[in-house]
This record gives C-alpha cells, structure tokens and sequence, in this order.
C-alpha cells in the first residue's frame, strides 16, 4: 500500500511539472497579455516597456521559465497582477467557496444518485426505470449556465423560495474559521449562519449536480443490472438468503466499483463545471477567480497557480478513489 | 416415497418477436432418499434448465414454468417464494458449474460458507465461521482457518469447487444438485472432486442429482441415468443396463463418441453426425431423427412416447437398438 502511495506520488509530481511547462507557454502564446490590459492601448511605448520590465517580461522566456520553476518548487507563487496581493492569498480565499460548493454538489450526486440508478434497475423495464433513462438523459444535456438560470428565474425570482446569489446573507455576522461557512456555523455554534449559508447553496449545489447525478445514475443501473446476471447472485438464492441480503451484500458492492471510478473522473467535470455555476450564482469560488483572471489583465500567477491547483485537486482524488477501489475488490489489492 | 419427484416439468423461453422456445418439454423423474440420479445429455438439451426449474432459480420473468416438482410431497413450483428460500440451501444445496464465478469475488471465503448457516441455522457470525471452518476442513481444503479470511481469487479451481460443495453441504440437505460441477476443472482435479462428492453423499445419505455431459462421471456415480434430448427424457435406465446395453440410439452414439485408447491412433473418432439444432418439434415425430442411424418411417408424424421398459427403465423411440436377451 506504502508503495502504491508513494509511486503515484511521484507520478503526481512529474504530472504537474508537465502541466505547468504547457501552462507556462500557452498563457504566453494567447495574444495580448497583462502589460496590454493593464495599461490599456493608449499607453505609451515608454510606460509599456517600464511595466514590461517592472513585470520581468523582458527577459528571455526560458529565463523566466527557469524562474517559474524555481518559485513553484518553492512554493512562491508570486503576487496577482491585478492587486498585487500574493497569489496564495487570493486564491486561499477563493478557495473554501469552491470546496464547499463541489463537497455539496457530489454529496448530492452520489447521496442521490446511487439509490436512484439502484431503484431504476431493480424497475427494469418499468415506469420508473424509463422515466430515469429520459430524465438522466436531459439531465446530461442541459448545459450548466441555462440550467442555472433556469433554476434562478423560477425559484428565486418568480417565487422567492432561495437567495438568487451569494454564499450567505450581508449583514450577517459570521466568524470564519474554515472558510466552509456552513461548517464554521457549526463549529461556532452560529447555528443561524450555517443555515442562511445551505440555503444559498441549494440552488448552485444542484445546479453543479445534475450532470454527475445523471452519470452517476446511469453508470449505478446498468452496474447494478450486470451484477444481478453474475453466477455468484444465482449461488447466493440457492443459499436462500433472503432478498435483503443477497443486496445489501452481495449485489452493492460489487456493483460500485465502476461508479467510484466515475466519481473520480467526474471530479475534472465539477471542476470545469464550477467555472460555470459560481458565475450563475455570483459565488466568489475559484471558478470565479478564472475568469476575472483571463479576462481582467492575463493574471499570469493567479492563472498558473489556479490550474496547477486543479490538477492537484483532480489527481489527488482519482489517488483516493484508486485506494477505496481497493478497499472494494480484493483482487485489486494483490498489485 | 420418492424424495424428490418431477412430473412433466416444461420450461417454454417466450421473447418479443420471437419463437418460443421449449427448454425443457414433460421432463419427468424421480429421485429416491439417498439416491444418485444421472441427467445427461449434450449441450442445450435441457439439463441444466431443469435443474434451474426445480431450484426455482430461473430468471423470473421471459419464461414459463409449468408440471410438478414434488419435494417430500410440496409442490416446489408453487411454494411462496419467501418458503422457497427457507428450503433453497436447507433441504436442497445446488452446486455449480464454474467455480469461480460463483463465488462472490469480493467476499471472504468464510462469510460466503458461513451466511448458509446463519441463515438457516441461526447461528451467530462467530458460531458459524467456527462450523465453517470445519466444513472447509471436511471438503478436503488444507489449512481452513487461513482460507475462510481469503478471497476466491486467492485459491485453485480444484479449492473453489471444494468450497462451493463446502456451501451446498453445509446445512446437511436431503437432496443436492450438481451442475457440471467438474467441467470447469483439470482431468486430475474432476477425479479428486468426484471422490469427494461420493464420500459425501455415500456419509451423510444425501440424494444426488448430477447433470453431466460426461459419460465417465454417469459411470463412476450414477445409480440411475436420465438421457435428456431436445428438452425430453429418452431413455431411463440403471447405470449397468445404460452402459452394457443402450437401447436408444442417441444413447448408443454417446457412448460410442467417448474416445478410446485402445483404438488405433489413426481410426477417426465417433461422433454424431448433425447437431442439436438438427432437429424436428417432438410434435411432428422424433425430434433426434433427423440425425437417426435408425431412423424409420414411423419416427416421423406422431411424438413419440416414453414407455417403460421391462427392466424398469424407460424408452422413448420406434426403432430401438436390439438387445441380446430378447425383450
């Protein structure tokens, strides 16, 4: 298991110093960059070549490549070029709303998606089960930013049921701990915040949701009725267990293994998909902090940072979903 | 009393937009309290849906089960599912042809043993691991208290098919059903499993249904032998008469296919010419005709009945192979 651990470790480190050598020279490939937004076009060649200067990127790209290198393995990320506050700093306040925007989205996904796919294939073939197919099937079509609209005209403007944007109410007096404000209520014992704070997350919650629930659904049934036509189901009523726990024992685990792999390839697509609702819902995640950094000034840092923080985030996972996979097939295990 | 008597089990396959299919057609016999019965036949005869049929494990729905399967005078096919489950694994163990996919692969061994006995016995986790491990012991497989914390993955087929009969046996039923449980295994490990398969039913007196395509298991077990064709019963005999004098000519082209050594290397081996699927409906005449040596013009036109023979078996052709001692 040490073995196991520590090689994809090292498969993480060689991945990301891929990645950021690509992010390195793509973001200085896109036409314009942070001098150009910065002091616009009227900006004369003198102030241009100053800031240029000032910014370092006068010096040869593999000189600056090299420095990059050195301040990511040292963890120095530089300061944003749009505030000029260092990048760690942004992002670390960016960062909490995107995790417990994602942690609830795939609560959601999984919490529901599981027994909803189960229940379709025991429904085989019934009302329920092709009501699942058409509704999963729009689920996985509608894209994020309608859906979120959607959902936002009906229920917060039509009838106000939920706050139309925001982490959590203005003037509220909340203590942040964490920065997952419903846990902080929890932890302070602001019981008021953490329940004004899951009210703002419903909406954005479910609207990051249908497209891994929809997955997780579809995956979870055809799973499921695979492993109900296994040899060892047909052993398992001759035993004459009883129904309940030839499921619980012999059908359900088996029948996770391909939806904890999707689970971890759907991390990427909450990722992306983040981008997407924090800006329906005006959330002030990281998706957030992407696209005021590509479209307000080329924020190099922030940017560079920003994706070598997803790649993290999406290895990481897929490393944790590889070693519950092995916690769920002992055959795994013996490699 | 028969422990176990079929009377005219059918199993009709019905899809959408296609022909039924008649699995098993009027399949009728009877097992007696520590008997071993025989059914054989080739592949898609019928075999193993009516062992399926009896055990009440076929797929509940896209098929018809009708007849009689009396176990100690029930009625099997129209017991209450849940009353089916309390004797599925008490009364009667079943076992199956690969032992690999039968067993749960992500289950210890020892749960997989040990569930029968909680389910049927009561007996707590601990309490029937213990007897577990006894079973495993019982069924020949060396050092059980490591193998009840392994998965199946983790042992040879010849130790999988010894834990699956460890599971059918272990709520000690009247009646066990073998479905081709040797052919998913080595030469070698087939004669060590059918060993332990006679010890035990000979010990405990359990009755045996062994479903078979192979000849030599029939003629190391069996004491009475169903020959199954196109989803009916051909011929019934004892295991002696079958193998000294077949009287059905399916019968007599299995026993001659079985290759032998004492035949030149360059002699060609018997075999039945056509397949299965050669066959016309039991209602239009005898439905191994058409791939008969001995066919006549009686075989074609009426189905043929099963009538039983003077020696107490049963026949099922027009134009049987001609004993010596005349009939």
């Amino acid at each position: 298991m040490v073995r196991v651990i520590s090689r994809r470790l090292i498969q993480l480190v060689a991945t990301v110093l891929a990645l950021m050598t690509l992010v390195f020279f793509w973001l200085r490939s896109l036409p314009g960059g942070p001098v150009d937004a910065l002091l616009g076009e009227r900006a004369t060649p003198q102030t241009r070549e100053l800031l240029t200067r000032a910014l370092g990127y006068d010096q040869p790209i593999w000189v600056q490549y090299g420095r990059f290198l050195k301040n990511v393995v040292t963890g120095n990320f530089g300061n944003s070029i749009r505030t000029g506050e260092p990048v760690t700093a942004v992002i670390g306040r960016a960062f909490p709303a995107t995790v417990e925007l994602a942690v609830a989205a795939i609560i959601i996904a999984i919490g529901l998606g599981i027994p909803l796919g189960y229940l379709a294939a025991r429904h085989r073939g019934r009302l329920l089960d092709n009501a699942t197919i058409i509704v999963t099937l729009i689920g996985i079509s509608i894209p994020i930013f309608f859906l979120g609209y959607l959902l936002k005209d009906w229920l917060t403007q039509g009838i106000h049921v939920f706050p139309p944007s925001g982490r959590i109410s203005t003037g509220l007096d909340n203590t942040d701990v964490t920065g997952l404000f419903v846990l902080d209520g929890l932890l302070t014992r602001e019981f008021d915040a953490s329940a004004d704070a899951l009210w703002h997350l419903v909406l954005p919650a479910f609207t990051l949701a249908t497209i891994p629930l929809a997955i997780i659904i579809r995956i979870t049934r055809a799973s499921v009725l695979d492993v109900l036509d296994e040899d060892y189901i047909r052993t398992a009523d001759a035993k004459g267990l009883r129904n309940a726990t030839i499921r619980k024992r012999h059908v359900l685990r088996n029948a996770l293994l391909p939806v904890v792999t999707t689970i971890g390839l759907q991390t990427g697509a909450l990722l992306a998909g983040a981008v997407l609702t924090e800006k329906v819902y005006n959330w002030g995640g990281l998706g957030t902090l992407i696209t005021d950094s590509i479209s307000g000034g080329r924020d190099y840092p922030v940017l560079q940072a920003l994706i070598l923080l997803a790649a993290v985030v999406f290895i990481v996972v897929n490393l944790v979903v590889d070693l519950s996979y092995a916690i769920i097939d002992p055959r795994v295990r013996v490699q | 009393m028969p422990l176990l008597d079929v009377r005219d089990l059918s199993v009709v396959f019905q899809r959408k937009g296609a022909e039924p299919v008649r699995a098993a057609d009027g399949v009728s016999f009877t097992v007696e309290p520590g008997q071993t019965v025989g059914l054989v036949g080739e592949s898609g005869c019928g075999k193993s849906v009516t062992s399926l049929a009896i055990m009440g494990l076929l797929p509940r729905r896209g098929n018809r089960v009708t007849g009689e399967v009396l176990f100690d005078d029930t009625d099997l096919l129209t017991l209450r599912p849940s009353d089916l489950r309390d004797r599925r694994g008490r009364d009667i163990g079943m076992i199956f042809q690969d032992p690999l996919s039968s067993l749960n692969p992500v289950i210890p061994l020892g749960v997989q043993v040990a569930e029968v006995l909680e389910r049927h016995r009561g007996r707590s986790r601990q309490a029937a691991l213990r007897e577990a491990r006894g079973l495993l012991d019982a069924v020949g497989i060396p050092d059980p208290a490591r193998r009840l914390k392994e998965f199946p993955h983790q042992l040879s087929g010849g130790m999988r098919q010894r834990a699956l009969i460890a599971i059918a046996l272990a709520c000690k039923p009247r009646l066990l059903i073998a479905d081709e449980p040797t052919t998913a295994l080595d030469v070698t490990i087939q004669a060590q499993i059918l060993t332990l398969l006679k010890e035990l039913v000979d010990d405990s007196g359990t009755a045996l249904v062994m479903i078979t395509h192979d000849l030599g298991v029939v003629a190391g077990l069996c004491d009475t032998v169903n020959v199954m064709y196109a989803g009916k019963v051909v011929e019934r005999a004892g295991r002696h008469q079958l193998f000294g004098e077949p009287r059905h000519p399916y019968t007599e082209g299995l026993l001659q296919s079985v290759p032998r050594l004492d035949v030149d290397r360059g002699g060609r081996l018997h075999q039945i010419r056509g397949s299965v699927t050669d066959n016309i409906p039991w209602s239009a005449g005898c439905a191994f005709a058409p791939r008969c040596d001995r066919v006549i013009d009686d075989c074609i036109g009426d189905t043929v009945p099963l009538e039983p023979t003077f020696r107490g078996g049963a026949l099922r052709c027009t134009n049987p192979v001609p004993t010596e001692v005349p009939a």
